[in-house]
């Protein structure tokens, strides 16, 4: 089974990174881009078959070591849903 | 005899540096911990230095905030025993939970490392007894991760119970909300600041005032 887990700044937190790549974007001459946020994703390859046994197991992941949640927030994507 | 133990990660740099100025305060050098191991020594202090643990991979601090010791630490924490982390020891204190907030990338995206002054806010007897409230230090700051970030309620939390130990006092180096450089846990046994108190220890190097620090750690321990 594989599991994608989108990680983001919470809203509420500002996005030094972001901010930078928005500039950047600007002075390459993109026009309209009204915000950009950085995030990271992260792939993993599970033996577990069943989706909810597995779904359960990456919510504990992500709140122990893959994510901080005090800054951020994560989305579960299991076989691309 | 007091003891103090410094907790030794796979990318601390400071812990050597944290061990001299131990020694010179306490009289003898501390234990050193290997992060590895799963029980600490009899100690009446434990340093958590700065440095890369695990090379900031993740977060900084993620991974050494479930290193086998660090259980340990957490636990004894918890029970009363005083733990003083600096720097990336301050990041890894965040990550256990044994203190609030996060610490965030730098505003600039740049590693900073320069000498900055810093006020002392929140006088503890412990951990800085021999400063006063309102002193200005010049410490040096080493960071990439060093901006403070706790949620409305935390902060207004820090403040109400005057938790806040170190302020930026001149320039904001890194963006950390309300130039916080260093905060106290709710019972007061645990420090965290990003400032590197032990760069400033010896009349050899960047000033002096990081050393009462120690020495306030170590006149504390031997009442």
């Amino acid at each position: 089974m594989q599991a994608r887990i989108h990680i983001t700044l919470k809203p509420e937190v500002l996005d030094p990174q972001g901010k930078a790549v928005l500039h950047a974007l600007g002075g390459l001459g993109f026009g309209g881009i009204e915000d950009v946020r950085q995030g990271k994703t992260i792939d993993i390859t599970l033996a577990e078959t069943d989706r909810s046994v597995a779904e359960q197991d990456l919510i504990r992941m992500c709140e122990t070591l893959l994510t901080n949640t005090v800054i951020e927030n994560y989305e579960i994507e299991i076989d691309g849903i | 005899m007091s003891k103090a133990a410094v907790i030794v990660f796979p990318g601390s740099n400071c812990d050597r540096d944290v061990a001299i100025a131990l020694e010179s305060a306490f009289g003898h050098p501390p234990l050193m911990v290997w992060h590895a191991e799963t029980a600490l020594p009899q100690t009446d202090l434990v340093v958590v230095p700065g440095g890369f643990s695990y090379g900031d991979y993740l977060r900084a601090g993620a991974m050494a905030g479930f290193s086998p010791i660090m259980n340990e630490v957490v636990a004894r924490a918890r029970d009363g025993l005083p733990v003083l982390g600096i720097c990336n020891g301050f990041q890894i204190l965040t990550e256990t939970g044994l203190l609030p907030g996060a610490l965030m990338r730098n505003a600039s995206l740049k590693f900073i490392c320069r000498t900055v002054a810093c006020r002392v806010e929140a006088r503890d007897p412990f951990f800085s007894g021999i400063y006063t409230n309102g002193q200005i230090l010049q410490l040096p700051i080493a960071h990439n991760e060093g901006n403070y970030f706790a949620d409305d309620e935390t902060i207004a939390r820090l403040n109400g119970e005057d938790r806040v130990a170190f302020r930026y006092a001149d320039i904001n180096p890194n963006g950390s909300r309300e130039n916080i450089a260093g905060i106290y846990n709710e019972a007061r046994n645990v420090l965290g600041l990003m400032p590197h108190p032990e760069r400033a220890a010896d009349t050899n190097l960047e000033g002096t005032d990081g050393a009462p620090l120690f020495e306030s750690m170590a006149r504390a321990l031997a009442k």
